[in-house]
This record gives structure tokens, C-alpha cells and sequence, in this order.
């Protein structure tokens, strides 16, 4: 029986646990804002946060999972909407919004880091993290916004 | 002209809208004389609390479209945005068309949507003119309300419902259109509906609808095209826990069309154990003629017949006459590979089967098409097919081919309950209807100034045609009228050909379509004659395009697609071009950049789905040869712009989506299997290789709207080889550009 906790709440799981976080996060539990985009840790859509750290859920097993404190987007802002969530409306970011969840989670991570990223900073963040829309330029503005750096 | 009627709130949209609504219907451009069905395609209703609740019937895929027609009704309803719902529609064909493509929804359903909300404005007032018995022309609809500025009296659009939707649909010339002065939405900037959503990862895509008791598909697929199931082991997949069972589905009758491709299916409990389930099949293919089908080869044979005469598809003057007592003669020949569509979300949907009937929740850009499809697949009636259209993560022509909806309602009717199928990355990649290869040769001659006298060119490439007849090798007719036979130069001697080629993998349209590779050739080959006459692009491009003028286009054989509109309404405007051309020129600072040692700025100008686009792009090549680009500019022309926000954003996402295509794209075949799998081995520019900045040029126009999605992407990929050649002295006819080695 694998325990951890996601988004504040204490979960049990006795699946497989080679299961990827991201499927359990999706089929299981229903939080369908953490997205699927490639299965290999190569494009980010899956982002999570593991006890803090952003995480590709969709190469995470349940097993590594065990113990863990699991984000995932519905509750990043759960409490109190998170500076990137109102940046990324203020930029209009999206487009499709697929991936957004995931850029977002990833630029979390990155502004817990570096609360004031710059430029070569933030590229090296979210490179992991692919847009097919290619919002990157508004991606970038609104890390500056929500870092209160000058864009 | 279009037709406005009141339609009941009941039949095939009776969720939508609440007791008592007032609900118009809009018949598209009613043919005079022969009147068909009422079978109105937009629908707008104003609740009785005042909510005004518009059915979007096109598709979202990130362009905004489900804001921006709104948008529009709203604007001449007057409506207060804060009080308007929009409600997606189901797949219907009384819709008229819902294929989200084309870069077409705006310019077709513009007229429409303010002759609806005008409309309603009217019943509105009329509805309070009756309540203060005062004449209807005093009464002016005003954000929400119903106003009469002599008495002050004032009614919100809920309580003059119930009395609106017992009058008379007013007739054309009743109701006015608002002065533009007046708009209140058309040409400013919203926000599109789904952003708060998409920062809460809400929302519901595909990939995320569920349907109770359903089982998660993984299939395997006939790795070539036209490949038959052999034989299959499924002993150790069923041992998989979660697995349930097994299931095959049947192979596609050519033409492939939107059929199912066929193969094993294994249904399991999630997501992961159905992928872990086909893992363990052993599955034997007689691969069939495709399978010697190999991409080196097939570009070989591409190059050699782009070298022979081929279909002459336009003729102006006599080329060969002109070449033969040429003192100048240029030629070139460029190659753009097979390219797929890789949205983020991959195709997914879940479909259930009963009773004859199919449901089913899908990522389409055509839920029309999925009826027709699923229809076909399962021998049953199209009105038998509800397709609820959900958010897509990006479509870019890959979602109008309803093959994974097709397997979900197959699988289901096999094993009795709603499947859900989601193609992995792999088999997205593996599975795609491909953006066509082509090789185009070009040939000109030119006079003392470097101006072309005469200009050949000749495109070879598998058709979108070869999806639906498998005799199908020449370009159809609107692949040759994407930027191939509407060339706008003026130049006395011009000929333009078409080569034919036999499809080996499944091809299909993706974002800009054929202007992919004729722009790439045609721009490129622009650029080497104006290298080749020491002029600059700028004024080279603008000379090209010779007096202000329309430029009319008779192809040979084919009528001129021109998007399936009259030239008349959407001429070759070489005015347009030249304009834009000038504005990205001046804005870029073209004249004072001239072009460095490993840091210039290239330009390309094309027009596409009635749009006029010139993008300026810089390029810092360093000494190893690796590509950035710090900067695009790009100016459009679309006609009138309804959220100047949305069309900036698809400029600047087109600038990725064509460098992406540019400088990395490529997929393969080898013994007639796709090569690239993932991410990795097929690229797509990330954040450190996109263009850092793309500033965007909205020409200022109340010309007829025209097209957004697509018109972004042509000019880049030779705007890049443009900028790379004036920085490296190295000319890149062949995408991607990785493969030149530019140092």
C-alpha cells in the first residue's frame, strides 16, 4: 500500500507501483488539469510539484511517490490564487492552454528558487516545458510580471 | 442573403436554453428562389434573466474563436460581455459547416452573426416600445438594456423577453447594422473565455472526458500503411493486471479516408495498464507494397521528376521562348520533407455504442466529420451520432481526421461499453496524416537589372487528394491555388507546373497547408535572384510586385480555389502585399540593419487564406553554426480584425509554429515505418529556440475579414533562410535547416 498526500489530502493506493503519478493523478483521482503530453519527460505538460520540486509525473512512479507531498494544479492556487495565475491572465498567455498547466507549474518551482529569475534564468527553467501554440514570449513576460522583474 | 427566424428552444438544443428564452436561428447566404430546409447555423437566445447565451459551433483550439464570434453578436445585440454564455454546439449539419480549418470562421460567419444580434436588439426594443407605448425608433438598445432617453425609461434585455419572443422576426432592412463607431467589442481587445480556466487546469479537453464504466484503449497499429493483420498473440498481455480483454479492429477499404487504420486493441482499467497490456502483444504484419517505402528514395524520385515537365497548372506569355534567348538564366531546386502536426494533446475521445446509437465526447476540429466517419465505420445513420465537441490542446489540422473516434466507437461496440482511446506521443507521431514532402525546381531568367523576364516553376509532392482516391497523384485543386498558381509578380513570361507523385503514408493538411512549401520555394528563390542582382530584398520584393494592381489569376485546367472565394470580393491585391511588405520594413529598422558576419535580417511576403503577411526575421548564427532568432516582426492584412489580441497572438505563435517547421521538423519512413517517435527524435522549438520576441503589425482595415490561423506561417521558413544566407553566405534549400551544416 503506497501512501502520500496530494494537494493537502492523505491518499492510499494499492495499483500497480510502477503506475506513473501522472496517470493515477488522472484516472484515478480525477485531477485532469495535470496533462499528458509525451510520456517520457520531455515535454513538461505533465508538471507537478513532489514534496516542493517540479516533477514530470508521467516518469514518477507510484512507488517513488511513496511518502511524498504531491501539488498538482488545482491546488497550487487553491487557498489564495498564485501571482504566475493572475500574471498569466494579465498576458492573455494562453492559447489552446494544453501545456499552461504544466508551464505554470514549472515557473512555481522556479520562482520558489529564484524569486527574481532573469532572462538565462528563466530559459533554462522552461525549456523543459513545450508550447506547440508558441506562447513563449507571453510564458517569459509573465514569469517577469509575477516575479516583479522588469519585463 | 441570410435568413433570421425565431426557432423553438426545444428539439436538438434543448439543454441550452431556459423556458421562455427568445432564440433566433440564422440560414446562411439563403440561395434566392429554391428554398431549402430552414437549417439555421447560428443560434443566439436571451434568457428571461437576461443572460444572452451564443452557440458556438466551431471549435477551440487556441485561435479564440469561441470569444471572438461571439464577440461579434454581442457587439450588435448590445450586449453587456459580463452577461453573455457561450454554449458549445453538438455536431450538427444544420449548422451548416463546423470544420474548424481553413482559417475561415470570421470571414464566413461575420455578416451572419451581426445580422443575428442586430436582429435581437431590434425585437428588444420593439418589445419595450409596446410596454411604454412609445414609437420603437426612440427606443435604443445600450449595454443590456433598452433605453428611452426622453422619458429616462430604462428596461433590461430579461424582462422585455417574454414580450420579444411573441413578435414577428423583423426582416432584412428593419433591423440596422451599428455604425463601426458604435462597436463596442468589434476591434478591441478581450480576453478569450478560457483563461482563468486554463490557469486552474480546468476546463475539459478530450484527453479528460470520461463516460461512466468505461475501459481505456491502447491499440496496435499496422506499422505501414495498408499493412494486414497477420496473426497476434494476446496470452501475456491479458496477465497484465487491469487488463480486461482484448479487442481487434478491422482494417481500413481504400481509400483510407477518416477509417479507423485498424489493428489490436488492449482495454484495460487505466490509462497505463492498457499501455502496459500492448506492450506484452506479439502481433505479425504482412507489411504489403508500402513497405519498401523508404524516405531517401522517395525524395530522390521527387528531385528527378521536379527536373521533368510536369502538368502545366498556369501560363502566362512563353517561358521557354523567353529562356531560350536569355542572357541571364537562374535556377534552383528546393526540398520541404514530410512534417506531422504533434498538437500537445495527442488525438483522444471516448465513444460508447448503444443501441445502435453512438455518443461520444471528442478533441475534433469537424464534429460533422466525426458523424459522417463513425457513421460509415458502423453502418448506421449520421443523425445517430453525437459528437460533443470538447476543448482541443491544439488541433493545427490533425483533429479534423476523426480516425481515433472512429476506433473508441468500433471498440465499444465490441466489448459492450463506453472506450475511451488517447494515441500515446509515439503513436501520434507514428499515426499522423503527414504534411506532404515536395520538391519544387524554379527557373528565371533575368534582364540587366535582375528582374525576372521569365519564371518557371514546378512543385512534386503526394496529394491531400490520395487520402480520398488512391489514384490520386497530382496537387488538387486547392493545393495548387495555396500560394502556387496566385503568384502576384509581374512578369511577362510565367509558367507554372505540377508533377505527380503516389502517397505512401497517409497525408493530410496541417496549419497553412500547401503555402508551406511554395512559399518556401518561391520566397527563396526570390531572394536568390535579388542576391544574384546585388539589389536590396526590400526594394527587390517591392519592384517583383510591379503597380498597384489586382492581379487576375487563370490557372490552367482548375479553377482559382482563392478559398472558395470570387476574386472579385477577395482579388490578388498587390497594393496589400507591397503595403505590408513597407510596414514590416519600416518597423523591423530594415534600412539601418544591414546585414553583418553571423547577424542579419531576412524577409519574406506571402499571401494566404485571403490574408497579406511579411515578416522581417533576425538571425544570429554563431561560429559553430548553431541558429537563434532574437526577432520577428510581422505585418498582416487581414481585412477587418475583430480582436486585434487574438490576431497578434496567432502571429506570434505562427512565428513559432514556421520556425519549428524551419529550422527542425523532419519525419521519415524506412521499410514504410515511421522513424520518429517522441519529442526527441521529432523536434519542436522550445523556449530557448523560438523567436525570443515577435512584434506584430496589425494593418488598420474595414476591408472584408479574411483569414488569422494560418496566414502567419508561410513567410517564416524562407524569411529564416533568407536572414541565414545574408549572415553566412550559405543558401539553405532544404528543410530543416539543421541538416545544412551553415559553418
Amino acid at each position: 500500500m503506497i501512501q502520500l498526500k496530494v494537494n493537502g489530502s492523505a491518499r492510499k493506493f494499492d495499483g500497480d507501483p510502477e503506475m506513473p503519478l501522472l496517470w493515477y493523478l488522472r484516472d484515478v483521482l480525477d485531477y485532469t488539469g495535470t496533462k499528458f503530453g509525451c510520456g517520457a519527460g520531455l515535454c513538461g505538460a505533465c508538471t507537478v510539484h513532489v514534496n516542493g520540486d517540479a516533477t514530470r509525473s508521467c516518469v514518477t512512479t507510484m512507488k517513488d511517490a511513496a511518502g511524498k507531498a504531491v501539488t498538482t494544479i488545482e491546488g497550487l492556487g487553491a487557498k489564495q490564487e498564485h501571482p504566475l495565475q493572475a500574471a498569466w491572465k494579465q498576458c492573455n498567455v494562453s492559447q489552446c492552454g494544453y501545456c499552461q498547466s504544466g508551464q505554470i507549474m514549472q515557473a512555481a518551482a522556479l520562482l520558489k528558487a529564484k524569486p527574481k529569475p532573469s532572462d538565462a534564468d528563466i530559459d533554462s527553467a522552461m525549456q523543459g516545458n513545450i508550447c506547440r501554440c508558441g506562447t513563449y514570449q507571453r510564458i517569459r513576460q509573465a514569469i517577469k510580471i509575477a516575479a516583479e522583474v522588469k519585463a | 442573403m441570410n435568413r433570421i427566424e425565431r426557432v423553438s428552444r426545444r428539439g436538438f438544443l434543448g439543454t441550452a436554453f431556459g423556458a421562455g428564452a427568445l432564440v433566433l436561428g440564422v440560414q446562411m447566404n439563403e440561395a434566392e428562389g429554391a428554398t431549402p430546409a430552414w437549417m439555421p447555423s447560428v443560434y443566439l437566445g436571451i434568457e428571461p434573466n437576461g443572460t444572452a447565451v451564443i452557440v458556438a459551433h466551431r471549435s477551440e483550439m487556441g485561435t479564440g474563436i469561441r470569444t471572438v464570434l461571439p464577440m461579434v453578436v454581442a457587439d450588435e445585440l448590445e450586449a453587456d460581455w459580463k452577461k453573455v454564455r457561450v454554449e458549445q454546439a453538438l455536431g450538427d449539419v444544420k449548422y451548416g459547416s463546423q470544420n474548424t480549418d481553413g482559417s475561415c470562421s470570421i470571414r464566413d460567419f461575420y455578416d451572419a452573426m451581426r445580422e443575428a444580434g442586430a436582429t435581437a436588439r431590434l425585437m428588444l426594443e420593439q418589445s419595450a416600445a409596446k410596454k411604454w407605448n412609445v414609437p420603437v425608433e426612440e427606443c435604443k438598445g445600450q449595454n443590456h438594456f433598452v433605453v428611452h432617453a426622453k422619458s429616462g425609461k430604462k428596461a433590461g434585455y430579461g424582462e422585455l423577453v417574454k414580450v420579444a419572443a411573441t413578435l414577428p422576426v423583423p426582416k432584412k432592412g428593419e433591423w440596422k447594422l451599428k455604425p463601426e463607431s458604435e462597436f463596442r467589442y468589434i476591434g478591441k481587445e478581450m480576453p478569450t473565455m478560457e483563461q482563468a480556466d486554463h490557469t486552474r487546469g480546468a476546463g475539459m479537453f478530450g484527453i479528460d472526458a470520461k463516460m461512466p464504466g468505461m475501459l481505456y484503449a491502447s491499440i496496435e497499429r499496422p506499422p505501414v500503411l495498408g499493412a494486414k493483420l497477420k496473426s497476434f498473440d494476446d496470452a501475456a498481455a491479458k496477465q497484465v493486471k487491469g487488463v480486461v480483454r482484448t479487442a481487434t479492429i478491422e482494417g481500413f477499404k481504400p481509400p483510407h479516408n477518416f477509417q479507423a487504420l485498424g489493428g489490436v486493441a488492449v482495454l484495460a482499467d487505466s490509462t497505463w495498464a492498457a499501455a502496459q497490456g500492448r506492450k506484452k502483444l506479439k502481433v505479425e504484419w504482412d507489411l504489403g507494397p508500402n513497405g519498401s517505402f523508404d524516405s531517401a528514395k522517395d525524395k530522390a524520385e521527387i528531385m528527378a521528376k521536379a527536373m521533368q515537365p510536369g502538368k502545366v497548372v498556369r501560363n502566362i506569355g512563353d517561358v521557354d521562348k523567353a529562356f531560350a534567348g536569355a542572357t541571364k538564366l537562374h535556377e534552383a531546386s528546393y526540398y520541404v520533407p514530410l512534417l506531422s502536426h504533434a498538437p500537445m494533446e495527442p488525438p483522444a475521445a471516448v465513444a460508447e455504442w448503444k443501441d445502435g446509437k453512438v455518443v461520444t465526447y471528442a478533441a475534433t476540429q469537424n464534429p460533422q466529420a466525426v458523424q459522417e466517419s463513425v457513421a460509415a465505420a458502423m453502418g448506421i445513420k449520421k443523425e445517430d451520432v453525437t459528437c460533443h465537441v470538447t476543448l482541443l490542446g491544439g488541433g493545427f489540422g490533425r483533429k479534423s481526421k476523426p480516425d481515433y473516434v472512429c476506433e473508441a466507437a468500433m471498440l465499444s461496440k465490441t466489448v459492450g461499453k463506453p472506450v475511451k482511446v488517447v494515441f500515446s506521443r509515439e503513436d501520434d507521431i507514428k499515426f499522423d496524416f503527414y504534411h506532404a514532402n515536395a520538391g519544387m525546381y524554379m527557373k528565371a531568367a533575368t534582364d540587366e537589372k535582375g528582374r525576372p523576364t521569365a519564371w518557371l516553376q514546378r512543385s512534386v509532392f503526394p496529394s491531400i487528394g490520395s487520402t480520398f482516391d488512391t489514384t490520386a497523384e497530382y496537387g488538387q485543386e486547392f493545393e495548387m491555388g495555396m500560394g502556387w498558381v496566385d503568384l502576384p509578380y509581374a512578369i511577362a513570361n510565367h509558367r507554372a507546373e505540377n508533377g505527380p507523385h503516389k502517397n505512401h503514408v497517409r497525408i493530410g493538411w496541417m496549419r497553412a497547408v500547401a503555402h508551406i512549401y511554395h512559399a518556401f520555394a518561391i520566397h527563396s528563390f526570390v531572394d536568390e535572384l535579388a542576391a544574384a542582382a546585388g539589389r536590396d530584398r526590400v526594394e527587390y520584393i517591392l519592384d517583383l510586385l510591379g503597380p498597384d494592381r489586382k492581379v487576375p489569376i487563370e490557372p490552367v485546367g482548375m479553377k482559382y480555389w482563392n478559398n472558395q472565394q470570387g476574386q472579385d470580393t477577395y482579388p490578388v491585391d498587390t497594393a496589400r502585399l507591397k503595403r505590408v511588405v513597407e510596414l514590416v520594413a519600416e518597423k523591423s529598422g530594415w534600412a539601418n540593419k544591414k546585414p553583418q558576419k553571423g547577424r542579419a535580417l531576412g524577409i519574406a511576403a506571402h499571401r494566404s487564406f485571403l490574408s497579406y503577411v511579411a515578416a522581417v526575421v533576425e538571425v544570429v548564427v554563431d561560429d559553430r553554426g548553431r541558429v537563434t532568432i532574437p526577432r520577428v516582426d510581422i505585418a498582416i492584412d487581414a481585412g477587418r480584425i475583430i480582436n486585434p489580441e487574438r490576431a497578434r497572438s496567432q502571429m506570434e505563435g505562427a512565428a513559432v509554429f514556421g520556425t519549428s517547421l524551419a529550422m527542425m521538423g523532419e519525419i521519415t519512413a524506412a521499410d514504410g515505418k515511421i522513424v520518429q517517435s517522441n519529442f526527441n527524435n521529432y523536434p519542436v522549438a522550445r523556449i530557448t529556440e523560438a523567436p525570443q520576441m515577435t512584434n506584430v503589425y496589425l494593418v488598420p482595415s474595414d476591408g472584408l475579414p479574411a483569414g488569422i490561423g494560418e496566414p502567419g506561417v508561410p513567410p517564416i521558413a524562407p524569411a529564416i533562410t533568407s536572414a541565414i544566407f545574408a549572415a553566412t553566405g550559405k543558401r539553405v534549400r532544404e528543410l530543416p535547416i539543421r541538416k545544412t551544416k551553415l559553418v
